[in-house]
């Protein structure tokens, strides 16, 4: 026994972490990778429910793919950027001014853990009561009606969902609202990773805020700017909750609040499968090409600089040989 | 060892944790072809699924086996024990369809205690869940319900809810005939009268009913509160149904309701309200606001405009039948098939459906319009009944002349859905956002995503 232990005492523990990592790859084969593969194959097939009878699958090849084509499915996919655009141009903007603020050592703002906490408020509510909370606030007899009303500054109130650029930019703005503290504080992370000693550095050669903002903060920021434009993107195309909730699924008026997902969403509810694994695999595809678009447009200049030199390097080095 | 052990247990709590969620019973959706019956035990549950409270609270108050009620309403106890356990799910978008729809799929593989017992269904959708090939539905026969003991109901109470081989699978324990519902107060100051009799003669045909609008406006009134407040109206008048095949054929009718409402609304004569059931519409009902008159069937008055109105409205409220005859609505009891508890929903639908003492006696207490011919005559001819709220006026009478009048022989499964879509698409045509051409195109793309199956759309 005495023996068995000692060569038992160093247990390898090496097949014991795959064991550990074990449940997460089983949850995502089942929740994850089947039903994507599955969505994929969907899409090539006719499948809904009419009423309670199940119609399908019967392989149609590309029919629902045309289809979406035949539809508005550009016009939605405008929608959404333009929803995206109108909040995440204001969020970025706040973002790093507030960012450049928050952490300026010279300015030294007071209770500075308050006014984060604050900032970051707005994200912590989920955003179909935000958008509830907006519709209430914004209907045509709701308190912003009211109030602009009792000051005499219009006379009958704004039916401010009934118009393109009311509701559109109601939704700009929960966006804007819901993102940019997060933004902010993210932001302010990478600005206080940055070496103090280049921003004395640049003080001393006599740079103002501006410059040093523009030629120093901003460059070292970059990696961390380009990984907000691609969360922010990805988010943006699957903008939905916000929306419904504020148009009640409606996408009034004329459809031009309709997004991407909510017409997908308006697939799923008929449980029209086939058509809504389609979309899903346009809406893969669109993603995945605005991400690598992204990342080559944010690649640190420097580094690509190096690898051509490198590679120029090794050419005249094989020519020379 | 002890290490080796523990460890390989926690691996095997965590997996197990992780796969429990996904023990899914997969069970064949394609039921028996017959619909069946359990006679043997009943079960300890009764499920129910509802889109709203209105028949929750008819059961808790007239089912003679009711015990007592939990706090927040989800469970009703009866005296022998057994629990009945509501649903609820809004009807809007769906959603109430939805999930009834899931339910009754799980029926076969789901716990006696987890099954659908009974739910209930809308006229505009009925026919969906009472066609004899879903099969979702018990025939009343099989329930040991006779055609005797439905003999007082309405006669398209019981053609609605049956089957192409002439079963009825459904019960209903009101009839919903609609009535215009107006303010006495403002008919006073316009008309110069507020009897019922003179004020129907303004608003006998849509050519009085608009010049009569147009007198209100003058006066600082709105005659109507939204444009979907007519919209039953005109959609119970169609010469059609909403699909025929794979098409949808858009009646004529509907689009003089589009035209009413493109009048009424650019001309301010109705108060353009974002639609029914919205806070701006409970509003308009409310003592203070200028809006003349609805459209309201016979739960609308007693379950939402008595709300509405609160104290202050009661008695400022008169109705007449309004320039055409429509019904709204109307709420029927369906035994789900496979249901563990026959006796106890055979036992609920004769009570609350079926027994004429009950059903008046609903009546006389909540002014709901009941299914009971020869109690309903009665009570139109009782002088001495009169609705307080209606300042007196003895509704059920005008009730009693519109309800035979009823002809539901142009509804279809699709109803709610094009409804819905139809006023959505043609709302920016009215607030003159888009033009009617695109407002159609937008109905056209709205309604195929809604039942994939549509291909066409033909309009008059």
């Amino acid at each position: 026994m005495k023996s068995n232990r000692s060569k038992n005492k160093s247990v390898s523990y090496e097949r014991w972490g795959y064991l550990f990592i074990l449940p997460f790859f089983v949850t995502f084969l089942i929740f994850s990778l089947i039903p994507l593969v599955d969505t994929i194959r969907y899409s090539f097939y006719e499948f809904y429910t009419s009423g309670l009878i199940e119609v399908g699958p019967n392989f149609v090849g590309l029919d629902n793919y045309k289809a979406l084509l035949e539809s508005d499915l550009l016009k939605y996919a405008g929608n959404t950027f333009i929803m995206w655009i109108a909040g995440f141009i204001p969020q970025i903007v706040i973002a790093m001014i507030l960012a450049a603020w928050f952490t300026d050592h010279r300015i030294r703002i007071h209770g500075l853990q308050f006014f984060k906490v604050v900032i970051y408020l707005p994200n912590l509510i989920m955003a179909s009561a935000f958008a509830m909370l907006f519709f209430t606030l914004f209907s045509d007899a709701g308190p912003v009606n009211q109030i602009l009303m009792s000051m005499g500054v219009i006379s009958h109130p704004i039916r401010f969902m009934i118009s393109t650029v009311g509701a559109r930019s109601l939704i700009a703005l929960m966006n804007f609202l819901m993102w940019f503290g997060n933004t902010a504080i993210m932001l302010m992370a990478a600005i206080m990773g940055i070496n103090p000693a280049l921003f004395e550095a640049a003080e001393l050669d006599g740079c103002n805020h501006a410059k040093i903002f523009r030629y120093v903060t901003l460059p070292l920021i970059r990696p961390i700017l380009g990984y907000t434009l691609i969360t922010s993107i990805i988010g943006g195309l699957q903008m939905f909750d916000v929306p419904q909730i504020l148009t009640n699924g409606a996408g009034a008026p004329d459809r031009t609040t309709m997004t991407l997902i909510m017409f997908l969403n308006k697939h799923l509810a008929s449980k029209n499968y086939g058509m809504a694994g389609a979309l899903s695999v346009y809406l893969f595809v669109i993603s995945a090409i605005l991400c690598f678009i992204v990342f080559k447009m944010m690649q640190d200049e420097d580094a690509a600089a190096a690898k051509k030199a490198e590679k120029k390097a090794k050419k005249q080095r094989k020519e020379r040989a | 060892m002890k290490r080796k052990v523990v460890s390989v247990l926690l691996v095997a709590a965590m997996t197990m944790g992780v796969l429990a969620g996904c023990g899914s019973s997969s069970s064949k959706s394609g039921s028996s072809a017959k619909a069946t019956v359990n006679n043997e035990k009943e079960g300890k549950v009764i499920n129910i699924y509802v889109w709203n409270e209105e028949f929750q609270s008819r059961l808790n108050d007239y089912y003679s086996e009711v015990e007592k009620v939990s706090d927040d309403k989800s469970i009703t106890y009866l005296k022998d024990g057994t629990e009945i356990h509501w649903t609820v799910n809004p009807n809007q978008n769906g959603v109430y369809q939805d999930k009834l729809d899931q339910a009754l799929k799980k029926q076969d593989s789901a716990s006696t205690d987890d099954k659908v017992d009974m739910y209930l269904v809308e006229a505009d959708y009925a026919l969906k869940y009472t066609d004899a090939n879903a099969n979702v539905s018990v025939p009343l026969k099989d329930l040991g319900i006779t055609d005797d003991d439905l003999s007082d109901q309405y006669q398209y109470t019981k053609d609605v809810v049956t089957d192409a081989n002439g079963e009825i699978r459904g019960t209903s324990w009101q009839a919903t005939p609609g009535l215009f519902a107006y303010r006495r107060s403002i008919a006073k100051k316009v008309f110069g009268t507020d009897d019922p009799d003179k004020v129907q003669e303004k608003l006998a045909d849509w050519n009085k009913f608009d010049e009569a609008a147009k007198e209100m406006k003058d006066n600082g009134y709105f005659m109507l509160s939204s444009v979907a407040d007519t919209f039953r109206v005109f959609s119970n008048n169609v010469s059609g149904k909403w699909v025929e095949g794979t098409t949808v054929k858009v009646d004529k009718n509907l689009m003089n309701w589009v035209e009413q409402s493109k009048k009424y609304t650019d001309e301010g004569l109705n108060h353009n309200v974002s639609g029914q059931w919205t806070d701006e519409w409970n509003k308009d009902q409310a003592a203070d606001s200028k809006v003349f008159g609805f459209f309201y069937s016979t739960w609308g008055i007693n379950f939402t405009l008595q709300q509405n109105a609160g104290k202050e409205g009661s008695g400022d409220w008169a109705v007449c039948d309004g320039p055409q005859p429509f019904y709204w609505g109307g709420s029927w009891l369906v035994a789900a098939n496979g249901t563990d508890n026959p006796k106890h929903v055979k036992d609920i639908m004769l009570q609350l459906t079926a027994n004429k003492d009950n059903l008046v006696k609903i009546t006389k207490d909540t002014q709901d319009y009941t299914n009971t011919q020869t109690g309903m005559t009665e009570l139109a001819s009782d002088p001495k009944y009169g609705s307080d709220f209606l300042g007196g006026q003895n509704h059920i009478k005008l009730f009693a002349e519109v309800a035979p009048t009823i002809d539901m022989s142009n509804i279809s499964p699709y109803d709610q859905g094009c409804g819905e879509v139809f006023q959505n698409s043609f709302g920016d045509y009215f607030n003159g956002k888009i033009d009617e051409a695109k407002a159609k195109e937008n109905f056209e793309s709205a309604i195929k995503e809604r039942y994939p199956e549509l291909t066409d759309v033909e309009w008059p």
